[in-house]
């Protein structure tokens, strides 16, 4: 059966999905209570599969627990610590517990976490691992065994408008639409040209049209977060006049929030915007304060009245 | 057949090793990609640059190497032959043909052989 978030991606209904912050020892109390703020606006929640190479509960049983909170996950498998049967076993368990929308990434390498002494996996990348969930729904596994019947998937990938090469990352993404993604969540750029040229150059190919992109949008609090996703989150280049303007203002929350309402509104000036995806680590009621910002209604309002994504012009 | 099958590979290895850092996976691509080793990439990737390269074109896994993806995009465009290869679905790796000679898979076809369930793009586009 499709998900909501896939129906309202065909619609072309404007979305808005979320990070579900990393579980450790809270368990299913910590994803209520981080649920509890962020639900009026959020459609899906992605279960991220140990960002930056750090361990946490896992997406598959956070994607499940979802599930039972009434929420829509988006079940991230980071092909770093999976070799492709662990992939197609986790796919087919997520089918199993009802769960839809799964995203395929390579994932960040082990050394941007704790414990770089790990081995490393990548027995495949990400464009493999979308046409491998395919596959799936296709009605076989990757060796040609058949599954009756097929499990049913919303596939979905990651780009990143803010890493060189930066002319080939659309034909990059074009790639994962060719391999069969539905939706394209965009790594969070804090170079807003760069992103406004990804945007361009994927409604002049017409690459917005075969799949929906939503540029992420990162809601920080103080500047030593902002120094985080700077150092340690790979791929993020934060400007140093972005870190500037934290570091000299009176009120740093409110300053990181200005600058995310900033790139959040420069985002969806641009043509074939699909909807956002908004990140805030442990504080979940900035990305409801951030939608009332940008004038995003409440989830139960779009779906009585509309909201339809920007129509590129 | 073995061991002229193993001298082969080592010829291979003797000769593309020095030039291309080859890791002799036994299913050579480097036409497709600018004439550059997918298999010196860190996480072996075989379909294009992942998201962590750094702004100032540098590997994520090794800060002092520049991404391969980065010169193999470069290089591509300036083949005269197999400029739009890079924009192809790369299968998985077949991690039985590693070791052996990429010439000798290519001669025999065995390098294009693809699990059973591995789609192409166009199935993968039927909804």
């Amino acid at each position: 059966m499709p998900s909501n978030l896939e129906h309202k991606l065909k619609a072309r209904e404007f979305v808005v999905t979320a990070e579900m912050p990393v579980i450790d020892g809270g368990g299913l109390t910590d994803i209520e209570r981080h649920l509890a703020p962020m639900a009026p606006y959020v459609d899906a929640y992605n279960a991220t599969d140990n960002p930056s190479g750090h361990a946490h509960s896992s997406s598959l049983a956070v994607s499940i627990a979802l599930r039972q909170a009434g929420a829509e996950p988006i079940m991230q498998l980071a092909c770093r610590d999976r070799n492709r049967l662990a992939l197609e076993a986790d796919l087919m368990g997520a089918a199993m517990h009802g769960i839809v929308n799964v995203s395929c990434m390579t994932g960040d390498d082990v050394t941007a976490g704790d414990e770089p002494e790990a081995r490393r996996v990548f027995d495949l990348d990400g464009p493999q691992l979308i046409a491998l969930a395919r596959s799936l729904e296709r009605g076989h596994y990757l060796s040609g065994r058949p599954i009756v019947p097929s499990p049913h998937f919303c596939v979905g990938a990651v780009e990143n408008p803010g890493a060189p090469p930066f002319e080939y990352r659309v034909r990059r993404a074009a790639k994962k639409a060719l391999a069969g993604a539905h939706f394209l969540q965009l790594q969070i750029c804090y170079r807003p040209r760069l992103l406004e040229r990804f945007l361009h150059a994927a409604h002049e190919t017409g690459l917005s049209g075969r799949i929906a992109l939503l540029p992420s949008v990162c809601i920080l609090r103080t500047v030593g977060g902002m120094r985080f996703v700077a150092t340690r989150v790979p791929g993020i280049d934060v400007p140093a006049q972005a870190l500037r303007r934290v570091e000299q203002a009176a009120d740093a929350e409110a300053e990181c929030f200005e600058i995310a309402y900033e790139l959040a509104s420069h985002a969806l000036a641009q043509p074939g915007v699909a909807g956002l995806h908004l990140i805030s680590f442990r504080k979940d009621a900035g990305i409801a304060a951030l939608c009332r910002r940008l004038g995003i209604p409440p989830r139960g309002e779009r779906e009585q009245h509309g909201h339809s994504a920007s129509v590129a012009v | 057949m073995r061991a002229p099958a193993a001298l082969v590979a080592r010829a291979e290895h003797a000769i593309k090793g020095p030039i291309w850092g080859c890791q002799m996976c036994g299913q050579c691509v480097l036409h497709s990609t600018g004439l550059t080793c997918p298999m010196t990439c860190p996480k072996t990737l075989r379909n294009g640059p992942c998201g962590g390269v750094r702004a100032d074109g540098t590997c994520e896994v090794k800060p002092d190497m520049r991404c391969v993806w980065l010169k193999a995009v470069q290089r591509s465009q300036r083949l005269p032959l197999w400029r739009g290869h890079i924009d192809d679905l790369r299968p998985p790796v077949d991690n039985t043909l590693k070791g052996g000679s990429s010439w000798l898979h290519l001669l025999s076809g065995r390098d294009r052989v693809t699990p059973a369930g591995w789609g192409s793009a166009e199935d993968a586009l039927e909804p």
